[in-house]
């Protein structure tokens, strides 16, 4: 044991320069860019565009970026929403039922997180759009509208992450295993009670983390989003999709903006995952 | 602290459900059923509407649009810059693994956090944040707008985090006893690391590049700002599909989009049968 | 510590929900937004005459609320909505507003007015790096091999199609047979380093410095240099004149016919010239100082020659010859094909 411990702690000069190189590496890559968009946020290369925190908060003030933001939430709370609820229910029937074609759908649930963005919206439209879908003209009928509205922009959102629940779920409830499930409902305990009395509590942080990731993805949706929604200002445009049209539009101070408050969404989802993790790593 | 945000899966974390002791029950069944309608209004049905529109035109306007030289040349780059990224990832994430696991410095933790920031990042802001150090205004003089390396750079990028968070758990759990071995026999720690560490990363590192691999052959969001979309030179998949649905070629875009379902699809089996195996195995 | 942390998960939702009610993307029932798809360019000039409008009795009060994007995209996506929340459309090729009629979903006699339906104008022009360091002079210095060329794609974008007629007329007034006019494409188009998904994005793609020559519309130049990009743009002896096509949809609200009136009015055309664009119809524009043309008070020097889609014989006969749809490959294709294989 000793001699391991001494190869392990052994500081050669390999491990140094491994260690220089993954920092050089990570700098380069990620946190030297990273840096360099905070400092255009708050000091605009633009030639006649305010700099500070004041500007800031002024360009994100504005009405259509705020819709935007709005839109990016109602479209992320929804797709979540779904997520969590489909999610649960699919990841407690895979785990704790038997029935044909599971392993299929097991598989498949997989998918989306695979498939392009592009993919995703054009299938959408293929199947949806009233003009070229399958089932458009149908639905259109009826009065529903899919492509080009939000139900479209929240299915485009829900379908790339679709998985991320399911997947932080699935591991957890294999592991607990169904003796108590059994021992409850042995007891005389219905389903819904040893659900939540059994199972939900064992799940919870693991449900959470899940949440937390269909969350940040879904508030960062691009691709698939684009190809469905309207696109304009106050009809469609979300904080990506703002971002875009703003950095091609000549205003690049107002996409650095919306962009540092996406950048600052994702840093904060990391940060509580860290500290959901954690309960969860002690057990 | 391990596999934050980056995408699970690999032979480490997920096994595939092996099927519960309950019968489907009436509400069970009900639950299913409804779950079963949703996966397919939002996924398998589009799905299958992409593979109808391919199909449409028949075999030969199928395998027209893909061997089109300049459809073909942006398929060709696609899969070698995606290839290139994932050698890379391969060799550099599992460095990264390595640094973060058995090397012990401060500020470790939030270089355990930094990885993760290119899977939270929405991928039109990972463009937007290389182009600002990378691009038209850069501040080290070095425009990737345009080229293949901006590509390469850009998928680089996004892929960063899969193969270290799957190698990372693997090599946390390796046991002691075999290195201990090893080095008592003399192995010299280069050896000990290709004899008997490597050959048990190997299924992680394989899962994290394949699920690299199938992230960067999909990339869409962060090339939109960098790549220019010439043809021949810097014209990707994702942005080909796009181009064929800006100018009314649905058919085209469809055919594209099967051809990167099929990768999808083909990336996730493979990892179901990796898994398997690792788990039948351990 | 439990009833805290529901206590502010249910804020949280209840938070959610609250701003969730205040937008969504199918919006704008009130009849007095205007929402306009148009190509990539007009934005500035739209949102101008739009202020101009809500000034008037007709416009009190109207809103436009515009998405822009490649002429052929936009329109596919008003088609695949079956113009759904959208009163008005202003596309850069007629044939984006044909396939709207084709679908019922635009009258067919909008382009029988005075105007044939045009509601902008311009000319195809070369934009330059500031100072002109290469010299460029006419349409026939790109084919120079110092010359690195950035255009829309005519796949995607209706800005690319008047370029490449630009060239083409430009070589037929130069005397050129039909052969020599494609051996003189072929060249052109050889010196392309980026083929952008529309107007716009070629505009954006020149400001990163991927090439040094850009084909454009005169009015983008115009708005380039508005908004302090440096560069200079030259408009040669011979081009040729874009039209741009505005429709409103069938079942709009009645205050985007008003719209279009004004839009055509001689105010509303002002707005489009202080933009860079060149009036449609007789407007007096004398008096009217464009920031960012060459000669702000005489902002639109008449080309020696300038042609028309009308002396090719309109739209549809040029598309049949030049430009496939659905992976058909015609002269144009033809050309881009052998010119960009490598």
């Amino acid at each position: 044991m000793a001699e391991v411990k001494e190869i392990r702690q052994h500081k050669s000069a390999v491990t140094y320069l491994l260690r220089f190189f993954v920092i050089g590496y990570l700098f380069v890559l990620v946190v030297w860019p990273l840096s360099e968009v905070v400092q255009r946020t708050f000091a605009p290369v633009e030639p006649d565009a305010a700099g500070g925190f004041g500007a800031f908060l002024e360009r994100l003030q504005d009405p259509s970026v705020t819709y935007a933001f709005g839109l990016t939430i109602t479209c992320a709370f929804w797709a979540v929403l779904i997520n969590t609820v489909f999610g649960l229910g699919i990841s407690l029937l895979l785990v704790r039922y038997d029935f044909p074609g599971r392993r299929i759908l097991s598989v498949l649930i997989d998918l989306p997180m695979s498939v392009s963005p592009v993919v995703v919206g054009l299938a959408l439209v293929l199947a949806y759009s009233s003009g070229s879908g399958w089932f458009g003209e149908g639905l259109e009928s009826v009065g529903i509208f899919i492509i080009g509205s939000t139900p479209g922009m929240v299915m485009a959102t829900a379908f790339v992450s679709l998985p991320l629940v399911i997947r932080e779920i699935i591991p957890v409830l294999e592991e607990i295993g169904t003796d108590s499930e059994l021992a409850a409902s042995s007891l005389g305990a219905n389903a819904w009670q040893t659900f939540r009395r059994i199972t939900l509590p064992s799940i919870k942080w693991a449900l959470a983390y899940g949440v937390v990731l269909s969350l940040a993805r879904s508030l960062g949706e691009f691709g698939a989003v684009k190809i469905v929604s309207p696109g304009a200002e106050f009809r469609g445009e979300t904080a990506t999709l703002l971002i875009q049209n703003r950095y091609t539009n000549y205003d690049e101070s107002s996409a650095y903006a919306a962009a540092f408050v996406l950048v600052l969404a994702a840093v904060l989802a990391l940060v509580v995952v860290t500290f959901i993790r954690r309960p969860e790593d002690r057990t | 602290m391990t596999d934050v945000l980056a995408p699970p899966a690999g032979p480490a974390r997920t096994r595939r459900p092996s099927g519960g002791p309950f019968r489907l029950s009436t509400a069970s069944g009900i639950g299913l059923g409804i779950g079963l309608v949703w996966f397919s209004i939002l996924v398998l049905l589009p799905l299958a509407a992409v593979v109808g529109a391919a199909a449409a035109g028949g075999w030969s306007a199928f395998a027209g649009t893909l061997t089109d030289p300049q459809t073909f040349a942006a398929l060709r780059l696609t899969v070698v810059e995606a290839v290139l990224v994932t050698v890379v990832n391969a060799v550099i994430g599992t460095v990264v693994a390595w640094v973060l696991v058995r090397d012990d410095f401060v500020g470790k933790r939030l270089l355990d956090v930094v990885i993760d920031i290119p899977f939270a990042l929405p991928t039109i802001v990972a463009g937007l944040v290389l182009l600002s150090l990378y691009g038209p205004d850069s501040p080290v003089g070095f425009n990737i707008v345009n080229t293949r390396t901006g590509i390469f750079l850009a998928l680089l990028f996004v892929t960063l985090p899969f193969v270290v968070r799957t190698v990372q758990p693997v090599l946390l759990e390796i046991e002691v006893e075999a290195e201990e071995a090893a080095a008592s026999l003399g192995a010299s720690r280069f050896t000990t690391f290709r004899r008997v560490i490597l050959p048990s990363l190997v299924p992680a590192i394989t899962a994290g590049s394949s699920l690299g691999f199938a992230r960067a052959i999909s990339e869409f969001g962060s090339l939109v700002l960098i790549s220019g979309n010439t043809p021949y030179r810097t014209e990707v998949a994702s942005l080909k599909i796009l181009k064929f649905l800006e100018g009314d070629n649905q058919a085209g875009a469809a055919a594209v989009a099967v051809l990167l379902l099929l990768v999808a699809v083909v990336v996730i089996v493979g990892l179901d049968i990796l898994s398997r195996r690792v788990a039948r195995r351990g | 510590m439990r009833i805290n942390i529901k206590a502010a998960a249910a804020a949280a939702v209840i938070g959610l929900l609250v701003v969730s009610g205040c937008s969504s993307a199918g919006g704008s029932g009130d009849d007095k937004t205007i929402n306009l798809v148009g190509f990539a360019v007009p934005e500035a000039a739209n949102d101008a005459i739009a202020d101009a409008f809500a000034k008037t009795d007709a416009g009190d009060g109207a809103k436009l609320s515009g998405s822009y994007g490649a002429s052929g995209d936009q329109s596919r996506k008003v088609f695949d909505t079956n113009g759904k929340d959208v009163d008005y459309v202003h596309f850069s090729l007629e044939g984006d507003v044909t396939r709207l009629v084709d679908a019922g979903l635009v009258a067919d006699d909008w382009n029988k007015g005075p105007n044939k339906g045009i509601v902008s104008s311009s000319v195809a022009v070369i934009a330059v790096q500031k100072g002109n360091p290469l010299g460029i002079k006419d349409w026939g210095d790109l084919t120079r091999k110092d010359v690195k060329v950035i255009t829309a794609d005519p796949a995607s974008s209706g800005s690319a199609r008047w370029n490449v007629l630009a060239l083409y007329t430009y070589a037929k007034s130069k005397g050129m047979s039909e052969s020599e006019a494609d051996d003189y494409l072929k060249k052109v188009f050889g010196n392309v380093t980026t083929w952008a998904a529309s107007g716009r994005e070629a505009t954006e793609a020149f400001k990163k410095g991927v090439g040094n020559v850009l084909i454009t519309y005169e009015n983008e130049a115009i708005l380039a240099k508005q908004n302090g990009e440096d560069l200079d743009y030259i408009v040669p002896d011979h081009s040729f004149l874009i039209e741009n096509p505005g429709a409103v949809l069938k079942d709009a609200d009645g205050i985007a016919t008003d719209w279009l009136d004004f839009v055509l009015s001689d105010e509303g055309q002002k707005e489009f010239v202080k933009k860079g664009f060149r009036p449609v119809g007789d407007v007096d524009i004398s008096g009217i100082e464009v920031d960012g043309a060459n000669d702000p008070a005489d902002p639109f020097p008449v080309p020696k020659s300038l042609d028309t889609i009308a002396d090719l014989g309109g739209w549809s006969a040029v598309n049949k010859e030049w430009f496939g749809s659905d992976g058909e490959k015609l002269r144009f294709d033809k050309l881009y094909d052998a010119a960009t294989k490598q």
